[in-house]
This record gives structure tokens, C-alpha cells and sequence, in this order.
């Protein structure tokens, strides 16, 4: 079973409740954290494991081979990102707009146009106890996320297959990285606070999530804060409420310095509690 | 006229409530929400749209079943698995295409065609603040939301020009991918907003290690800074390090979820405690400028 912990608006607490929930879970059963925010992967700072392996991420691009090359400029003609031009007698290969379609390389007449490996960043996988870790970090000026996430969700396809349930970190946001994170997930758990900040990217997030026909429900972080306007959108949208997380200095606190929140705040753990009671009663089809 | 991108690397450090704050204070400046997929400053400047534009860029592919022959090469080459096919029809999934246009080049029944996408929409608009706010809402599982910033920026730059601004304000998005890239292209100046956890530090010294490729002058806001103090040393030692202007520590301060509940900005809701603090802040920025 896949689920993925996702929010419209950064900073409300998908870290937080990926991790902990991870790390309760994985008391009884095994369980697989994978961090898909390879812009700004956090998870790690919370999870002490033995690193079990660590490889470096790539994806193809051309490379133009100048002696090969006739000059007959249909590479750049059927690239339509614009990441293959075509300077005079030069041939000029933009990697940071190339989406890896192999279409100039495959369709160049005479094979000048190999793709070789261009790296993207470092995935690493860690165990402590039940549970398997797994993060990637994109490398810093790498525009496009979403290969790193497709290839990451690739490799613990492969190489959890033990695990009963997996946790996606995802992104912030509504964008294809997050589309890209969530699109295999059976569902998806979006986390929000309850301010209009909070309310308008839920909103946001659930019609993405809809048009990608997940199930969803919905975790509030924070409560005390803002009004009662996300209770009132999640009742009238239908939207199961799973867990209503309080907002108090001393979980900001813990979540400063690398700690982990449920050994030390009841009200926390008993909110994960009730998560994981839900995830449970899940059909077992997912 | 001068651009100020406002980023942080990680969410949620208060970057959208700083942008309000100064869109208060900044004279003859405006203001542009370059966070697409989950912008929130029209929330507090409570924007009048003037001017709506749809934004297209990139395509999908679409097969016409009609004159498919079902040969399978579509599917063959699309590195993307957008193709599939249930007997002989074949069908694109437009979640999956990422529009490189392989497949149209490949068919040899001339089936596929690649449309235009709306990426989403750009608003020119009003704000009752008296600047203008230049924002964009990125359509339902939309690609290209690097593309609809570049196209904000460029609507903002335009708006300035035409209006004789001397500035330009920029909301950008968390993380350090296309759509950060996409806001730092032709900036003046960065304000970076962080908190004193390790999560912040981490993601400003990721966020940072960006800015510097592009060699732009930048300054730091530590907001909650007294929610963890030594994390905050930490963070001042590294603004050091790196030539990084500190601007001004925040308190962890329930007015910040306060003022967004009730639409409006630090400036507004308590005007002695935070109207002479952003404005040092804003004469701190413009000595970095000039």
C-alpha cells in the first residue's frame, strides 16, 4: 500500500508526519519512507539509519558527435523543447531543456547524436529496524525534479518488495513534481493548517488530486491557529478528516532540532494512532 | 528599476507575509506572485483584475482513432509510458505526455496530432494597497509552471515599465527547481526567508548554493529566530561566511497566522510593532541595492 503525504502550501507538516508516522508504524510492521522533495529533502534529518547504499541518479541527454555529423539539422528540427539547435555549422545541445524523448537521437540519420549520462543526483538508502529509508537529492541547478522522483519510486519498486506500507514525502505544491510523486500512490494524504493560507492551497490540491482520481483525506496541522474555514471545506467537500494535530511551541521545538515528536507529545501520538487505525481499515485490494 | 525575488528553499518560513509586508511599505513598486502553483499573496491584497490572459505552451499528443492503423510504434518510442493500448486502440495519457512531439514525427498513418496546452492563466490586477499585482494560476495537472513564471516576470516587468515603477517585488516558490530558476533569471536582489530549524538551514544552504551560480547579491531574514537560538547562531555564522546581508531576526509570533486569518498584512494589523520594523528592513535592502 502506497500513500502518499502531500499539501498545497509548503511548511505545514508533511515531514512531520511522514516520519513520525513512518517510525510509529514501523514498530510493528515494515514500512518504507521514501522522500520524494529532492529539492529540499528533510526526512533524513530525522532518521538516524545505517546507510545500506548509496548511488548516483542520472538521466540520458545527446551528445553531439561533430565527426558523425552530415549538418542536416533534423535533430534540431524534431526537438520541440528547443534544447537541440542548430548554430550555423554547429549543432548545440541546451540539457537543462532536454526531457530525455531520445527523438533527436534516434531519428538523426546517421547516429550522431548519442545519449550518454547526465547526472542528476545521489539517491541514498538507509535501515533502522522495520524500516527502509530511501532519499534523493537533486543535484543544485538541475531545473526538472521529476525524473529523480520517477527513477527514485523505480528503485523501491525494486527494492522493498518486502515492505507492507510505503510513505511519499512529496513535494509542495501542485505542479508536475508533485503530479509525478503521487500518481502511483493509492492515496493520498494531504496535510494543511488551518488559516486561508492553508484553505485556498488545500483546495487547490484536492482538485489535482481529484483529476488524478485519488482518494484523499485530510490531516490538520496546527490547530488552534487560524479559523474553523478547512473544517467547514472538508465537511461540505466530503473529505474525511483523519487526524487534528495541536499547534504548540514545543512540537515547532522538537521539530527544530532534529527530534522525533510522538515518544514525547501524547496528543501527537494519539493523532498518528488514529491515522494508522484508518490506514488499516483500508481494503486490502490497495 | 530593480527586481527583489523573495525565496527560502523550504515552505512555510514565511515568505508570502514578508512580500505583503513590503508590498505595504515599497513605494512605486509591483508586485508579482511568481509561486503558480500555490500562490497566496491575492489573498491579502484582495486583487481587482483588470487584464486576464491564457497562457499556452508546450503540447500533447492525441491519436485520432480513425486513422490509427495500430502499428505500435507510437508506443515504442514514447520514453515517457504515456501510450497505451487495450486491443487495437491506442490512447495517449495526457498526465504522462510530456509533449516532445516523438510519436507525431514516428506515425506512419499521420494519427497524431499535438494541440497546444493552456498552461493556466496571468492576471494583471489592482490591489488595495495601490500597486499592482501580477499573478498567474497554473491549470489542473498542468506542466510547464517554470514557463507561466518567466511569463509573470516578463507581465511584471512590462506593467513597471509602462507605469514608470522603480521596483519590482517578487513571491516565489519553496525548493531550488525550474520554477525558483525560472524567478531568479534577471534578479537584482534575493531576500532569502528561513527559520532557525535544521530543515531551514539545510534548505537555505541549498537554496543559497543556487542564488550564487547566478551571482546575485542577497539578504536573510531568520523568522521565528527565537525558537531555536543556537540553531539562529548557526544560520548568522553562515550568512557570514558567505557574504550574506542579515536583515533582521523575526520572533516567533502568532501574528503572522493572525494576520493571514483575518487578509492582511503584519503592517497592518499592528501598526507600531511591525510598520517601523519592515521599513528598516526595506532601507536595509535598498543600501544592498545601490
Amino acid at each position: 500500500m502506497k500513500i502518499a503525504i502531500a499539501s498545497g502550501k509548503g511548511g505545514t507538516g508533511k515531514t512531520t508526519l511522514a516520519v513520525n508516522l513512518a517510525l510509529r508504524a514501523a514498530e510493528s510492521t515494515r514500512v518504507t519512507l521514501v522522500d520524494l522533495d529532492v529539492e529540499e529533502p528533510n526526512s533524513g534529518i530525522f532518521i538516524k539509519g545505517d546507510l545500506i547504499r548509496e548511488q548516483q541518479m542520472f538521466r540520458l541527454v545527446p551528445q553531439w558527435e561533430k565527426e558523425l555529423c552530415t549538418r542536416c539539422g533534423k535533430c534540431a528540427e524534431v526537438c520541440l523543447y528547443n534544447a537541440v539547435l542548430k548554430l550555423g555549422e554547429t549543432i548545440m545541445v541546451l540539457p537543462q531543456l532536454c526531457h530525455s524523448c531520445h527523438a533527436c537521437s534516434e531519428l538523426c540519420p546517421v547516429g550522431a547524436l548519442p545519449m550518454r549520462d547526465q547526472p542528476l543526483g545521489y539517491l541514498r538508502h538507509y535501515r533502522l529496524g522495520k524500516l527502509d529509508f530511501i532519499e534523493s537529492k537533486l543535484d543544485i541547478g538541475v531545473e526538472m525534479a521529476s525524473p529523480l522522483i520517477g527513477q527514485t519510486l523505480d528503485y523501491v519498486r525494486t527494492n522493498c518488495p518486502e515492505t507492507n506500507i510505503t510513505f511519499q514525502d512529496c513535494p509542495p505544491g501542485t505542479s508536475c513534481a508533485v503530479i509525478n510523486a503521487t500518481k502511483h500512490a493509492d492515496m493520498v494524504i494531504l496535510v494543511t493548517e488551518p488559516t486561508p493560507f492553508g484553505l485556498y492551497d488545500l483546495s487547490l490540491a484536492v482538485d489535482t488530486m481529484r483529476h488524478l482520481g485519488k482518494s484523499i483525506a485530510v490531516v490538520i496541522n496546527r490547530q488552534g491557529i487560524g479559523n474553523e474555514d478547512v473544517f467547514r471545506y472538508c465537511e461540505a467537500e466530503k473529505i474525511p478528516v483523519w487526524a487534528v494535530l495541536p499547534n504548540r511551541r514545543e512540537i515547532a521545538e522538537l521539530y527544530s532540532r532534529g527530534e522525533i515528536i510522538y515518544p514525547k507529545v501524547e496528543q501527537f501520538r494519539q493523532g498518528l494512532d488514529a491515522i494508522l487505525q484508518k490506514l488499516d481499515a483500508l481494503p486490502r485490494t490497495i | 528599476m530593480k527586481e527583489i525575488v523573495i525565496i527560502s528553499g523550504k515552505g512555510g518560513t514565511g515568505k508570502t507575509s514578508v512580500a505583503a509586508a513590503l508590498a505595504f511599505i515599497v513605494p512605486k513598486a509591483v508586485m508579482a506572485d511568481c509561486d503558480v502553483d500555490a500562490a497566496d499573496l491575492h489573498l491579502i491584497l484582495k486583487p481587482e483584475i483588470r487584464t486576464s490572459e491564457d497562457f499556452y505552451s508546450g503540447v500533447k499528443a492525441e491519436i485520432d482513432p480513425g486513422m490509427c492503423i495500430g502499428c505500435w510504434e507510437c508506443e515504442r518510442v514514447c520514453r515517457f509510458n504515456a501510450i497505451s493500448h487495450a486491443s487495437s486502440i491506442y490512447k495517449v495519457n495526457p498526465l504522462d505526455c510530456e509533449g516532445c512531439g516523438y510519436c507525431n514525427q514516428i506515425c506512419p498513418a499521420q494519427a497524431i496530432s499535438l494541440p497546444q496546452q493552456m498552461v493556466g492563466q496571468c492576471f494583471v490586477s489592482d490591489t488595495r494597497f495601490g500597486c499592482r499585482l501580477v499573478h498567474a494560476k497554473l491549470g489542473i495537472g498542468a506542466d510547464n509552471s517554470g514557463k507561466l513564471v518567466a511569463k509573470v516576470k516578463k507581465e511584471a516587468k512590462k506593467e513597471a515599465l509602462r507605469t514608470g515603477m522603480d521596483y519590482i517585488l517578487v513571491d516565489g516558490s519553496p525548493g531550488i527547481g525550474c520554477p525558483v530558476i525560472s524567478s531568479l533569471s534577471g534578479a537584482d536582489f534575493v531576500i532569502l526567508v528561513t527559520e532557525p530549524t535544521l530543515s531551514g538551514l539545510s534548505d537555505l544552504q541549498r537554496v543559497w548554493q543556487l542564488t550564487d551560480q547566478f551571482k546575485i547579491p542577497a539578504g536573510c531574514l531568520i523568522n521565528k529566530a527565537d525558537l531555536n537560538p543556537q540553531i539562529t547562531a548557526q544560520i548568522k555564522d553562515f550568512l557570514d561566511q558567505q557574504g550574506i546581508r542579515h536583515l533582521d531576526d523575526l520572533p516567533y509570533d502568532e501574528d503572522f497566522s493572525q494576520a493571514i486569518t483575518l487578509g492582511q498584512s503584519l503592517v497592518e494589523i499592528d501598526p507600531p510593532k511591525w510598520k517601523t520594523r519592515f521599513d528598516l528592513i526595506w532601507q536595509s535592502i535598498i543600501k544592498e541595492l545601490s
